[in-house]
């Protein structure tokens, strides 16, 4: 049985009960259209309910930063005080933070992710990439929570007595390569726990891509003579070239939001260092790990400040991959 | 193919370059024309030397294959770390007690988390599954394409927002004001599962034959009583397994639980409406969160109890998909 599609019923369906429907008596006639009012009825309710929850939550988080919005404007995002004592609040360390430690996952999961959607596609035999893809998305079902545990209790000391003495007596002349401090918790860390989420959602859509390109341009470049990686470079990567870039948006997107891991393995600091091994957090991590310190009015509209900023960028993240995948990829449905 | 003795044409350092003149087929460069006659078809394997191409190329794909194993290496650090100090953690009393009361106590187990977060995902599931299965039906049914696409982009969209702007968005909306609740946090919890379940049993339904349908049309079934006997059971395996994956994906997640449903006692109360459910995700994060080795310890036993629930039921539901040949009934 052949996938069909909704346009090949459609006119089926639209004929069908019409003709049919003529010889039946009133009395299930009348059940019948009331049935299919109803079925109409709750579908549309449903999805009402589902796109109006973004408006929901849009309007609900401005209403809740009313206060702070009012308070502080948009200074919020150029001090980066924050003293609820003292009534203060400011997202700058955060606006940083979240920056340094997305564009650190970034810079690392998007060329590993893409690898291995090469491999998945191109290098592995079948049966191979049958377990290896698999297992790769298998790392996406790590509960972030479980992630950060495992980012603190193993990853930190790792990084403190290995990873970070030899980044910076290695690259110390860069700024970002500073001394190694006492925990293993910080900005590196988390860039580090925020790579191995991103991770999967690349590679896997980087798969996906591939798998589209046609079988002959690629058989094409090989009878010229290209090696494999020549087919790569000169037909695939071309060709997969903007969803590539819109799987990058949704990598984006997963760091930019995540809070949990985030918050376990950053030190919560704030302050803004050049050096990645310094402790900071993020406008997400921050909102985390108030949630039981909030009291005052003003404190919690700061984090529903905080919880704007994140929405805007992160829809802004998301709505940009869906505006890529759609406009140029040939079968948008596979690129998720 | 490539003969070190012709002199390299200007153009050829790139088979693949951008106006694509490079992609030519070699020419025997023992044939009397192409040595004689300036060749607009130059060959394009002479400047490179295939020995270096292929070394170039096998280089890269070793670097592919690393970072599959990369991937593969990290996922069973993960799960070893986890399992190593979460199994010594598991006896019976982990899962008939609670947390002791005090900290700094040994034993003591998690059983009120482990029957709170399935309170909530069932209340999460019984919110989320229909009206998903009712937007995927009305995709499938009744939307227009240009209705249908902001629909589907409305869920894409949902599907990727920071978890915890839902978990600021419900305490917000219900527990401002009033108290954490169970409700508050299943509800969080729903919205995470919607797009996921929706988009999934939307996929479903396309796959449903649309000899099925034509057939009851065909009878003067009812459109509605065509969706409830014949697509909706036809798709059946794939709403479930959708639902599946949806609850893998929600029983782990924290962000949503922690304003909503994080200040917990150790009783499970049904409650709902009144107070937070105890469950595994938050009970995780304080533990991490404290300086209690005891506590340490229970939480890798319950992340280790999650861990294995999650990677089971998704894996297993990965299977159940696998097997399915694609395009016939669920």
């Amino acid at each position: 049985m052949t996938v069909e599609t909704r346009s090949a019923s459609h006119p089926v369906r639209g004929i069908g009960p019409r003709i049919a429907r003529r010889p039946r008596r009133a009395r299930s006639r009348s059940i019948d259209r009331i049935g299919d009012g109803v079925l109409y009825g709750l579908c549309a309710l449903a999805s009402l309910l589902g796109v109006g929850t973004i408006a929901a939550i849009s309007y609900q988080l401005i209403d809740g930063a009313g206060l702070a919005i009012s308070r502080f404007g948009l200074g919020f995002l150029l001090h980066s005080t924050w003293t609820p004592n003292f009534n203060i609040f400011g997202a700058a360390s955060l606006l940083y933070g979240t920056a340094v430690t997305s564009t650190g996952a970034l810079v690392l999961a998007v060329p590993i992710g893409i690898s291995i959607g090469l491999y998945l596609s191109t290098v592995a035999p079948r049966r191979v990439s049958g377990v290896i893809g698999p297992l790769v998305e298998m790392l996406a079902a790590i509960p972030s929570v479980i992630l950060g545990f495992w980012g603190i209790i193993v990853l930190a000391p790792f990084l403190r007595t290995h990873l970070e003495p030899f980044l910076h007596s290695t690259f110390g002349f860069l700024p970002i390569f500073g001394a190694p401090q006492t925990t293993g918790a910080g900005l590196f860390n988390a860039s580090l726990i925020l790579t191995i989420m991103v991770i999967p959602i690349i590679a896997s859509i980087s798969r996906d891509l591939f798998l589209t390109v046609p079988r002959e341009l690629r058989d094409g470049a090989t009878a010229l003579g290209a090696t494999r990686w020549e087919v790569v470079r000169g037909v695939m990567l071309p060709s997969t070239g903007s969803g590539l870039v819109a799987a990058t948006f949704l990598g984006l997107g997963r760091a930019l939001g995540e809070a949990i891991a985030v918050t376990q393995v950053t030190g919560a600091g704030n302050a803004i260092h050049a050096s990645l091994f310094r402790t900071g957090d993020t406008l997400a991590s921050r909102i985390a790990d108030q949630y039981q310190g909030a009291t005052t009015r003003l404190q919690i509209s700061s984090l529903f400040y905080l919880g704007v900023l994140l929405l805007a960028i992160g829809l802004l993240a998301n709505l940009a991959a869906q505006v890529i995948v759609r406009r140029f990829t040939v079968r948008p449905a596979h690129a998720r | 193919m490539s003969d070190p003795s012709d002199p390299p044409p200007p153009r050829a350092n790139d088979p693949f370059d951008a106006t694509g003149r490079g992609n030519r087929e070699p020419i025997d460069p023992d044939d009397a024309f192409a040595s004689e006659l300036p060749d607009p078809a130059r060959p394009l394997t002479a400047s490179g030397n295939l020995r270096r191409r292929q070394l170039v190329s096998r280089l890269v794909e070793a670097g592919h294959t690393a970072s599959a194993l990369l991937a593969v290496a990290i996922l069973a650090i993960v799960v070893y770390s986890v399992a190593s100090r979460g199994a010594s953690a598991l006896n019976i009393d982990f899962f008939t007690e609670g947390p002791p009361a005090l900290p700094d106590t040994p034993g003591g187990g998690i059983a009120p988390e482990i029957v709170g977060t399935a309170l909530l995902m069932a209340i999460a599931t019984l919110i989320a599954m229909p009206v998903g299965v009712l937007i995927a039906l009305y995709l499938t049914e009744f939307a227009g394409p240009r209705l249908g696409r902001a629909i589907r982009l409305a869920l894409d969209l949902m599907n990727g927002l920071p978890t915890i702007v839902v978990g600021l968005f419900i305490f917000g909306l219900l527990v401002v004001g009033h108290y954490q609740s169970g409700f508050a946090g299943a509800l969080a919890l729903a919205i995470i599962m919607l797009p996921l379940i929706a988009r999934a049993t939307q996929e479903a339904l396309l796959r449903v034959p649309s000899d099925l349908r034509a057939a009851a049309d065909a009878l003067g079934v009812s459109h509605w009583r065509t969706v409830r006997g014949v697509i909706l059971p036809a798709a059946r395996g794939g709403i479930l397994t959708a639902t599946v994956l949806a609850v893998a994906r929600a029983s782990g997640e924290t962000a949503p639980l922690i304003f909503t449903c994080s200040i917990f006692g150790n009783a499970v109360s049904l409650r709902i409406f009144g107070q937070a459910v105890p469950n595994i995700p938050v009970y995780i994060f304080n533990a991490s969160e404290a300086a209690d080795p005891y506590g340490f310890a229970r939480a890798w036993g319950a992340g280790f109890v999650l861990l294995l629930f999650i990677l089971t039921t998704s894996l297993g539901a990965r299977m159940l998909v696998a097997a399915r040949p694609a395009g016939t009934r669920g």
